[in-house]
């Protein structure tokens, strides 16, 4: 056990660090010198040249690399251009929102998913299940950013349940903030609801065909039984995939918390985008995707624990 | 030239001919495959005939018939926020949205499908190389990796369609890798190599001609995600500009409509949504046709 969680743990830092320079050359991507945001168009090429040797850009890459690196080790992800404001403070201020958005989308999903993955799984063929499965695919089809934008227009206007938009103001009530939070956890359960729902019912289909089943039939074992048997055999499954889809979530926010204003790290990327403040842009997705990176190490650690059969694959 | 070469360019088509043919009649005795494709039929036509359909131009609005709502005379869908035809702009945005869509699968199945095959095929440290580039690509989930590569670039459709077509390489990558790799191994490839056919041959013959099917039908699953994703980046500023209609653009401008003509507000998505919905069912469709799980 400890030899297969080292043996992950070594696998990830490979990611880890292909995921930073991936980071890093994003603003090797965008078009234009870097340095036309921080100094007036009429600099002189003397002061152009401090400022360019000031960020350690007169350096070879490999290097500037490194510097960057030995930076975001220590916490710092550089300036935003936009707020003048360091852009690991931004991102801590915005991923609280994101994160309670994201668990709470993905509790949801996981309930909605089991027992709609279940029901539809034990009556294969069933119109319950026919029920079960169009609503799954429909939840994994939907442009979520159009859901959230139909909640709105039934919950929000015409219906006045639910805050249309942001979250709220600091020290109101927990009710009231929950209610900001519920149309965008709606929307972001959608889609992982959907997979899972499709993913456990091909695998109860499956365990029911499967000869422990019909062994368990043949000792007499009664259904209630029989399906705390399957349920034990799907949960691996589907806990890996909650586990994957979180890391999606806290991702896919941007569209999500662009439609309701949400300020998560979603509208922080949206923000980055139209101010084209690219230290911003790198700093949030570097934080998203090794969010990503850590979720799917733990998924990878913690299945064995779940289903012992995966270790020795 | 070998044996191998005469016979089997004959025998081949003959049977693949039969399979498809045996697919596509499963595939129409599936109902909801046929009105996934009639969906999706209608809205392509009505996408490439537009301008016969309507004789509104799309860019062009009146700033009294401004957020009219449907069934309004003259405009059957009503007018969105400039005054501008809604079903002309839903119809000439189906071009960039399907095009959009489509194009990125199109590309990634290519360039994928090929670097997977070679990968594959050559194994060793072809394979190792390619793969574990392929792993670092899929440390991203695929929606941020877009959005990040497409906000360094800067907003365009061009740079939407290399964001895109970047996401969805490594899936065709891995998906067509795995094919190829089972498929090396069999008999009848042995039998080819030992009969004298070439590397590209095989490749072309042999390896082709078995996984082709699975990997296309694969490439179907992504057109949903695909067409999600492009609106979306549209969605948020990334991707087409105004005043080009484009469905994810449209539910973006039209979002200071939300609480005037909510209907109209919400149209766009209802096209974005037809299409990634008939995609998927087609592609499940397709799935159990060709007896896949």
């Amino acid at each position: 056990m400890l030899g297969y969680i080292l043996k992950r743990l070594l696998y990830a830092v490979p990611v880890t660090l292909a995921v930073s320079i991936i980071c890093f050359s994003l603003v090797q991507l965008a078009p234009g010198d870097p340095l036309t945001v921080v100094l007036p168009a009429d600099a002189s090429q003397e002061i152009v040249d401090q400022t360019r040797a000031r960020y350690g850009l007169d350096k070879p890459l490999p290097t500037q690399y490194l510097l960057w690196l030995g930076n975001v080790l220590q916490g710092d992800l550089g300036t935003s251009i936009a707020s003048g404001r360091s852009v690991a403070s931004e991102i801590g201020h915005a991923i609280g929102y994101t994160l309670s958005v994201a668990v709470l989308a993905c509790l949801l999903a996981l309930v909605v998913g089991l027992a709609l993955g279940l029901v539809a799984g034990y009556a294969m063929g069933s119109p319950v299940d026919k029920l079960a499965s169009a609503t799954a695919i429909s939840g994994v089809s939907v442009p979520h950013y159009w859901l959230g934008i139909v909640l709105v227009v039934f919950f929000s206007v015409k219906l006045g349940w639910f805050p249309a938009m942001g979250a709220g103001r600091s020290g109101q009530s927990l009710g009231d903030a929950l209610s900001f939070m519920i149309l965008p956890v709606l929307t972001m359960a959608a889609m992982p609801a959907g997979i899972i729902t499709r993913s456990v019912r091909a695998l109860v289909a499956e365990k029911l065909g499967q000869e422990f089943v019909t062994a368990l039939r043949a000792k007499g074992m009664t259904s209630p039984q029989i399906f705390a048997h399957v349920v034990k055999n799907a949960a691996p499954t589907a806990l890996a995939v909650i586990g994957v889809q979180m890391g999606y979530l806290m991702a896919g926010s941007i569209l999500v918390e662009t439609v309701f204003a949400w300020p998560g790290t979603g509208l922080l990327l949206n923000n980055a985008i139209l101010t084209r403040d690219i230290p911003l842009l790198q700093g949030t997705i570097l934080v998203l995707a090794l969010i990503f990176v850590a979720l799917n190490l733990i998924v990878d650690i913690l299945q064995p624990l779940f289903d012992p059969r995966i270790q020795r694959a | 030239m070998t044996v191998s070469e005469i016979t089997l360019p004959t025998t081949q088509p003959t049977r693949s001919q039969g399979y498809w043919s045996n697919v596509w009649h499963k595939l129409l005795r599936d109902r909801v495959s046929v009105a996934c494709m009639i969906v999706l039929a209608l809205i392509i036509l009505s996408a490439i005939f537009a301008p016969l359909l309507t004789s509104y131009d799309p860019a062009v609005g009146s700033v009294v018939q401004r957020l009219k709502p449907p069934f309004t005379e003259g405009y059957i869908l009503g007018t969105d926020e400039l005054g501008r035809d809604m079903l002309t702009r839903l119809l000439y945005g189906g071009r960039m949205s399907l095009i959009m869509g489509i194009l990125p699968v199109l590309l990634a199945l290519v360039i994928g499908g090929t670097l997977g095959t070679v990968a594959g095929f050559v194994g060793g440290w072809t394979n190792t190389i390619i793969m574990r580039a392929t792993d670092v690509v899929f440390a991203f989930p695929s929606i941020l990796l877009a959005v990040a590569i497409a906000g360094a670039l800067g907003s365009g459709l061009l740079n939407a369609l290399i964001a895109l077509t970047v996401v969805l390489i490594p899936p065709m990558v891995r998906v067509t890798e795995s094919a190829t790799t089972q498929v090396r191994s069999l008999d009848f490839v042995e039998a080819a190599r030992a009969s004298g056919a070439g590397g590209l041959t095989i490749i072309r013959v042999h390896i082709l001609g078995n996984i082709l099917a699975p990997v296309v039908v694969y490439a179907t699953s992504l057109l949903s995600v695909a067409i999600i994703m492009s609106a979306g980046l549209s969605f948020i500023g990334l991707g087409a500009k105004p005043p080009t209609p484009e469905w994810g653009l449209m539910l973006n401008t039209l979002r200071s409509a939300i609480y005037s003509q909510p209907l109209i507000a919400a149209l766009p998505g209802v096209f974005i949504f037809a299409v990634s919905l008939s995609f998927n069912l087609l592609s499940d469709g397709l799935r159990s046709a060709m007896d896949m799980s």
